[in-house]
């Protein structure tokens, strides 16, 4: 990263240190907005920036393609609700188990696709197909009640990571936004992560150099999936519920590679970027549906617009809305 | 174990269900064949082909079976356009790019019909639909009947074009080798959404034969598109024969497996099908392999 650019991440992180005190104080004075519910958006888009790095680790960075990863995040949901509702846990020693959980399926996928030699469409498609299969079985074995889902029992302590204040699930959240950014950039520095874009640049070549291909592969699949696992155990974590569609649903395997698609894939701040953008459009089109009453049916207006905007991406930018801000911090990894 | 009478019976009904997934998957596999591309939007086209069938029978009348001509030349219009218009043009020849430029199309598709249409589901009543077939001890619906027959021609006719047309020569040449067929004055382009088209005509075709029996809502196509790649790669991607055969197997497999495994877990033998077959044989059951 450069001097600049290191400038300007600090004076964001500063920035989004203060903000739910900049948005209370503002609310105080007298302001027309309400803060609870903008601490609730930034949480939503460091969150969703964070599940977006997951898929960048391994799409973005390694050019591993995955439709389905899903897979990670519902493994990391159910982990963290099976844990704590029948076994009992405590919400904090659950987090990481379920974590590495996601980092186990991230390395069995791996190891079988990989093993397989599954490029490209194919790596797409057989993480569809895992994550078909995870809804499938969710939906019918008897340890997560099937459609009925897991509830974990409300119990507003910090002790159980659960807090009466959204302050602090926003501050949560920031602090997995920021240790993903740290991980990418850490990519763009390291040996590891050369290999990894000499594998999505050219795989041949990559292992003619030596690389060795397979392994690197596997690592960060694994790497990416303990990243999606405690996102998702984040995600039920807040609204203490899981079921077979809000786990393994398609819907939020597309959500974490649209953001890092729209936003930059394989940049640092893509899937953050992505994140802003997606929230803000989303949240643009259901103010607009409190107000017109012909759109009061939002939802799809706003898939409209994500859908929309990956066509364009892919076709007329396809470094992303991050290459918008200067060529600086375009695929730096790829000139590094 | 159930009584053999009834395995039979869900052997049948499993058959007719595979014709419905052959018609689905032959489009599919040509578009792959051709174009080497792995048309992600294809369940919500045919989801937008199924509520084409069933406007016309609702604000005109026509039933779906007197639709089929209009729906296949509508279907190949409209995919021509779109791959000239959109997909063709803006892949820029990299076959990642397609991928994600086809989920992108089916995310608005699908959109598009949910803001459009209501996520309600939507059937046509015709007198037939309810006509019975009775085979042994198994009671056979006739439009799947009719359904799997032409399931079955379709993909006979497909075969004979490719094999004995001047354009089928071109699109084979052009699967072939795409920089030959350049040389020797192939418009390849053209010949892609041609293929294209006729791809997403295949769709019309099965939207036609799948309403009597069957719904529509804006995630229909969900239901079909693991269905179809799953039957595209058991078959071996580009082939029709392969298409054919995976298509039944699949409709046995999970017709058996709801029957064996209960309706919920049954499902999972078609992903877990695609997962092994893309695991131990890519190249499935008749792929050339590449």
């Amino acid at each position: 990263m450069s001097r600049r650019g290191l400038g300007f991440a600090m004076g964001g992180l500063v920035l989004a240190i203060l903000y739910p005190l900049l948005v209370r104080a503002a609310g105080a004075a007298g302001l027309p907005i309400a803060p609870n519910y903008l601490i609730n958006v930034g949480m939503l888009v460091c969150f969703t920036a964070f599940i977006g790095q997951s898929w960048n680790i391994a799409g973005g960075f390694a050019g591993l393609m995955s439709f389905g990863h899903v897979v990670f995040f519902g493994t990391g949901a159910y982990g963290m609700a099976i844990l704590q509702a029948t076994y009992g846990w405590n919400p904090w020693l659950a987090w990481p188990v379920a974590a590495a959980l996601g980092g186990g399926v991230g390395w069995l996928i791996g190891a079988l696709a990989f093993r397989a030699g599954l490029r490209g469409s194919y790596f797409a498609l057989i993480t569809l197909a895992f994550a078909e299969v995870f809804r499938i079985l969710a939906n019918s074995v008897p340890f997560t009640r099937g459609g009925l889902g897991l509830l974990i029992k409300a119990d507003t302590r910090p002790a159980n990571l659960q807090f009466r204040d959204p302050i602090w699930l926003y501050y949560l959240a920031l602090l997995l936004c920021v240790a993903a950014l740290l991980i990418a950039w850490q990519l763009t520095r390291t040996r590891f992560g050369a290999r990894l874009v000499a594998i999505r640049e050219n795989e041949d070549a990559a292992r003619a150099l030596g690389i060795d291909v397979y392994t690197e592969k596997v690592k960060v699949l694994a790497l990416s999936g303990a990243m999606g696992a405690a996102g998702g155990a984040f995600y039920i974590q807040k609204y203490l519920y899981v079921d077979p569609w809000i786990a393994f649903g398609v819907d939020k395997s597309v959500e974490m590679l649209l953001v890092s698609m729209v936003g930059g894939a394989g940049t640092i701040f893509g899937p953050l970027i992505g994140a802003g953008a997606l929230t803000a459009i989303n949240e643009v089109t259901r103010m607009l549906a409190s107000v017109v009453p012909a759109l009061k049916n939002v939802q799809p207006l706003s898939l409209i617009v994500y859908g929309a905007m990956l066509v364009l991406i892919v076709a007329r930018l396809p470094d992303g809305l991050a290459s918008l801000f200067g060529r600086r911090r375009r695929r730096e990894v790829e000139r590094a | 174990m159930p009584d053999p009478a009834i395995i039979l019976a869900g052997v049948l009904n499993g058959l007719l269900a595979g014709g419905i997934y052959v018609l689905v998957a032959v489009g599919l596999t040509l578009i792959y064949g051709v174009l080497h591309i792995i048309n992600f939007a294809h369940g919500s086209l045919l989801m937008l082909a199924m509520y084409g069938v069933f406007f016309l029978w609702r604000l005109l009348g026509i039933d779906p079976y007197v639709a089929l001509p209009i729906v296949i030349a509508g279907s190949f219009a409209f995919g021509y356009v779109l791959y000239r218009g959109l997909i063709g043009r803006f892949s820029h020849g990299r076959d990642e790019n397609i991928l994600l430029i086809t989920l992108g199309l089916a995310i608005v598709f699908d959109n598009v019909a949910l803001l459009l249409f209501t996520g309600d589901t939507q059937t046509i009543d015709v007198t037939y639909a309810g006509t019975i077939v009775q085979v042994g001890a198994a009671f056979l619906p006739l439009p799947k009947i009719i359904s799997f027959l032409a399931a079955i021609l379709l993909c006979g006719v497909l075969g004979l074009v490719m094999a004995r047309s001047q354009l089928g020569k071109a699109i084979r040449a052009v699967a072939h080798e795409r920089q030959g067929a350049r040389l020797v004055g192939i418009d390849v382009e053209q010949v892609f959404a041609i293929s294209y088209g006729i791809g997403i005509a295949c769709l019309g075709a099965a939207a036609c034969l799948l309403m009597p029996t069957f719904y529509v809502s804006p995630t229909s196509g969900h239901a079909f598109v693991l269905i179809a790649f799953t039957t595209v790669v058991l078959g071996g991607m580009g082939s029709f024969v392969g298409a054919a055969v995976g298509g039944l197997i699949i409709g046995v497999t999970e017709s058996l497996g709801g029957l064996l495994l209960g309706e919920q877990l049954g499902q999972i033998g078609i992903s877990l099908i695609f997962i092994l077959i893309l695991l131990l044989r890519p190249t499935g059951l008749f792929g050339a392999g590449r």
